[in-house]
């Protein structure tokens, strides 16, 4: 079956998500043995549309065919029995740890195929996995232990094992984001080989732009979840061509920056390096009163970076100066001690107590000051405070008392900050404060972090959001890869240069 | 869709107010049912006091496994932590003659030192708290079987050596088991951590290492400070749960204590809901215990074999556990 050739066709496809329309009468056409690039920025839709490709969004309106015969693809298997397979990024969740790479390539037939016997037939499963590996020219011992091998061999594997199920289309999500540049080379060579011996259709997601023009013949571009462009890649393409496609414009354009007063030095760290290569050789300053941007794709080093800073993580190496002396932050604790405040990236899971009300949160950081010297809380203070942060910031409650999971996600972010107004810090992070949150929302924490540089605090904004990065900040690092690529001012940069540096491009 | 949202409004409304008042209203229904069926055993003066006695000990240790679950730990070991506080505590007095002002401190003061294991096991070697607190409790088994020679601890009993002994247990201390006293020990207690958890910041914090390890940590919170300060402060209470078992045997049994791990954990997870608190509290712990000791008290008037209780106290805990877990669940 997987030698003929096929097409694959999807009409119209629609998505919506409370308040949200994910997909928008996207068409998307491809056939076997083709590499396609889908791209577009965080929140594009790519991933959405993948997934109803893949079965796993039974939500979706519109049509799929193949070979121009209509089918439904409300379930993994439905999609699974066409031969449509779909690598994820967090490989670990389709791998089993325990079991060889033998087994996990012949999970399926395992499972499915056994037909009332009750042992398994090592060598057998050991040959027919081994001659798939062999196929594919993948050097990997077929009786490992799936827990022993690097990422780059459990991507393979995975490869190994949608190949053995007569894949027609594979889809891979962000595959070469965790990758060295040697195993992305080799990585490459087994997708050309898969398209052009076994016409497998390729789909690639990827951020890396320069990289597509390796290895694919056409490219698809979303934007707002909707297609914007169907290309192919040829010479006369350009990677400035692709960020041009992949841009818009929106809320953030029209956003009215204050500059506040620019005082001293507060922060500045130099050569920071943690343990494990996500944050390497980063120097920067901010000043009081500023907004400096860290803008990089998802996965660049940010929320890395943050959580060093933060003393959360290890620190490897590097010095960090408050006002001139240097600190050492060991632990969130001496952190918050020594007035820095970080607002994290995921909000439910490490910036709020989901299961706790308003106010109880809006006092976590510094419940020191609502305590009495026989650390008894005292009640009144700190519901005064908490009505007075919820009027502030404008936060959306019946009242102090509601449990902040019954918020909706712009409020619960508003929670998540509003806690570290009390504590006085003189350093704010915020790691994508806007994601998941509605544009009333994003405009009042812009006008927070406003509020907050006109008060003289240094404020650093971590964000892959280009458009935000641009909108609210004086001053801007590009990061890529862990490292900062460019300083760059804000009122003199595009969102082209950022991009193109945050891409991978290079002075 | 409106319909439905206003429908599941109420519904959700109803589902709210049981899992509220769901502990109470079965502590009022077991107790209206015992008191219907047997008015003259069951509903006199005496046979109160008697539950409440019998609840002190469940109660105290449950007490300590609060401030454990509160900060999000769990305790399988308090029944033979209890046990091994209770073997030191009569051996202080049989075979080195302390008094009690020295003997209690001391057993509670060990209890907390061997609860220093655990919190080791728990916060440095980060093994999961049901499987460290599952070894400790092997552990200290033969622990305090070992200490004790392999017996029990009793008054005049010579030592496993032969020396005889002529140390006196204090006429006080059996009377700290008895009725009015134990029952003060449990009220004054309970009144102490329900105001420690609830009004002061040290309970506040360890509502939130409990809520969300990771967000209370990147809020400044140093969580594993926390996480071995709530195990110090149920040890007290587990230590002292296990010197009153001694105190009401006059002895010192094998595995003396170790029937109170379970109705204390069932307990906590009865009292967990109990007016909406939705996590471990101290009121809701004193009426889980008091549900489980009201249960076991009617049954064997109405000539329910005692070995058989524990089957019934194991469907109250699976009542208490399905309640508190599928609720959660349906609101995630």
């Amino acid at each position: 079956m997987s030698e003929n050739m096929c097409t694959l066709e999807m009409k119209d496809i629609s998505i919506e998500f409370p308040g949200v329309k994910a997909l928008n009468n996207v068409n998307f056409t491809m056939r076997s043995g083709e590499i396609r690039a889908v791209v577009g920025a965080n929140g594009a839709g790519k991933s959405t549309l993948m997934k109803v490709l893949a079965g796993a969004n039974e939500t979706y309106t519109g049509d799929i065919f193949i070979d121009s015969q209509h089918y439904e693809l409300r379930t993994p298997r439905a999609a699974k029995d066409l031969g449509i397979e779909l690598v994820y990024q967090e490989v670990d969740t389709a791998l089993f740890p325990y079991l060889t790479v033998g087994e996990n390539i012949m999970f399926n037939s395992i499972v499915t195929g056994m037909k009332g016997r009750a042992m398994i037939r090592w060598r057998k499963i050991n040959k027919s996995a081994r001659d798939i590996l062999r196929q594919l020219n993948m050097d990997i011992d077929v009786t490992r232990k799936m827990s022993s091998l690097t990422l780059a061999q459990k991507q393979m594997v995975l490869i190994a094992r949608a190949v053995r199920e007569q894949c027609r289309f594979l889809i891979l999500d962000e595959p070469t984001a965790p990758l060295s540049l040697g195993e992305v080379a080799e990585l490459f060579r087994i997708v050309k080989e898969l398209a052009s011996k076994k016409n497998v259709g390729i789909i690639f997601i990827s951020h890396r732009l320069p990289e597509l023009f390796q290895i694919c013949q056409s490219l698809t571009v979303m934007k707002d979840g909707q297609v914007v462009a169907n290309r192919t890649v040829d010479s006369s393409l350009t990677v400035q061509d692709i960020v041009n496609l992949m841009l818009g414009r929106s809320f953030e354009e029209n956003f009215p920056k204050i500059p506040a007063p620019i005082g001293d030095v507060v922060i500045e760290a130099e050569h920071l390096m943690d343990g494990e290569g996500k944050v390497r050789d980063v120097s920067f300053s901010i000043r009081s009163g500023e907004i400096v941007g860290v803008c990089g794709l998802v996965g660049a080093g940010k929320t890395e970076l943050c959580k060093l800073l933060f003393g959360a993580n290890r620190m490897g190496a590097g010095t960090v100066r408050y006002k001139g002396k240097p600190i050492s932050v060991h632990s969130p604790t001496s952190a918050v001690r020594q007035k820095i405040a970080l607002v994290p990236e995921e909000r439910r899971k490490e910036g709020v107590l989901v299961s706790e009300p308003v106010y109880f949160n809006l006092s976590a950081a510094c419940l020191g000051k609502f305590a009495n010297r026989f650390s008894f809380i005292v009640r009144s203070l700190e519901i005064a405070n908490a009505k007075k942060l919820v009027g502030d910031l404008g936060i959306k409650t019946p009242s102090v008392y509601q449990r902040v999971k019954y918020l909706s996600g712009g409020n619960q972010q508003k929670v998540a900050v509003g806690k570290w107004l009390t504590s006085d810090s003189d350093i704010y992070m915020l790691d994508e404060p806007t994601k998941g949150v509605d544009v009333g929302a994003k405009r009042d924490i812009f006008q927070l972090i406003q509020s907050l540089a006109k008060q003289g605090k240094a404020v650093l904004y971590a964000s892959s959001e280009i458009n935000e990065i641009l909108a609210i900040t004086d001053r801007l690092y590009v990061m890529y890869n862990g490292e900062f690529v460019t300083e760059l001012e804000t009122h003199k940069t595009t969102e082209e240069e950022i991009l193109y540096y945050a891409t991978g491009g290079r002075k | 869709m409106a319909r439905t949202t206003k429908n599941s409004a109420a519904r959700g409304a109803v589902t709210g107010f049981l899992t509220k008042w769901a502990s109470i209203i079965a502590l009022i229904a077991i107790f209206g049912f015992f008191a219907l069926k047997m008015p003259q055993l069951f509903l006199t003066s005496s046979n109160m006091i008697t539950i409440l006695r019998s609840i002190s000990v469940t109660t105290i240790i449950a007490i300590g496994l609060t401030v454990t679950l509160a900060v999000g730990g769990f305790d399988l070991s308090s029944g033979s932590m209890a046990t091994m506080s209770g073997a030191l505590v009569i051996s202080f007095f049989v075979w080195y003659q302390m008094n009690m002002w020295l003997a209690i401190p001391l057993a509670i003061t060990a209890t907390m030192a061997l609860t220093l294991i655990t919190m080791f096991l728990i916060v440095k070697c980060k093994i999961p708290d049901l499987l460290a607190t599952l070894a400790m409790m092997f552990m200290l088994d033969g622990l305090s079987l070992t200490y004790s020679g392999g017996g029990a601890v009793s008054e005049g009993m010579p030592r496993f050596d032969g020396t005889p002994t002529i140390g006196k247990i204090p006429r006080m201390f059996k009377d700290m088991g008895q009725a009015p006293a134990i029952i003060i020990i449990m009220i004054v207690i309970v009144i102490i951590i329900h105001i420690f958890l609830t009004y002061t910041k040290y309970g506040r914090y360890i509502y939130a290492v409990g809520g969300n390890k990771e967000a209370a940590r990147l809020s400044g919170i140093p969580v594993n400070r926390y996480r071995i300060f709530a195990g110090m402060l149920s040890a007290v209470f587990i230590g002292l749960g296990g010197v009153l078992v001694a105190s009401r045997n006059m002895s010192a049994q094998i595995q003396g204590a170790a029937g109170y791990a379970m109705p204390a954990i069932s307990a906590v997870f009865i009292g967990r809901s109990v007016a909406g608190a939705d996590k471990p509290n101290a009121f809701g712990t004193f009426i889980g215990a008091s549900l489980v000791g009201i249960l076991e008290n009617g049954l064997i008037m109405m000539s329910v074999p005692y070995y058989s209780l524990n089957a019934v106290k194991g469907v109250v805990l699976a009542i208490a556990l399905a309640s508190t877990y599928y609720s959660s669940k349906s609101e995630g």
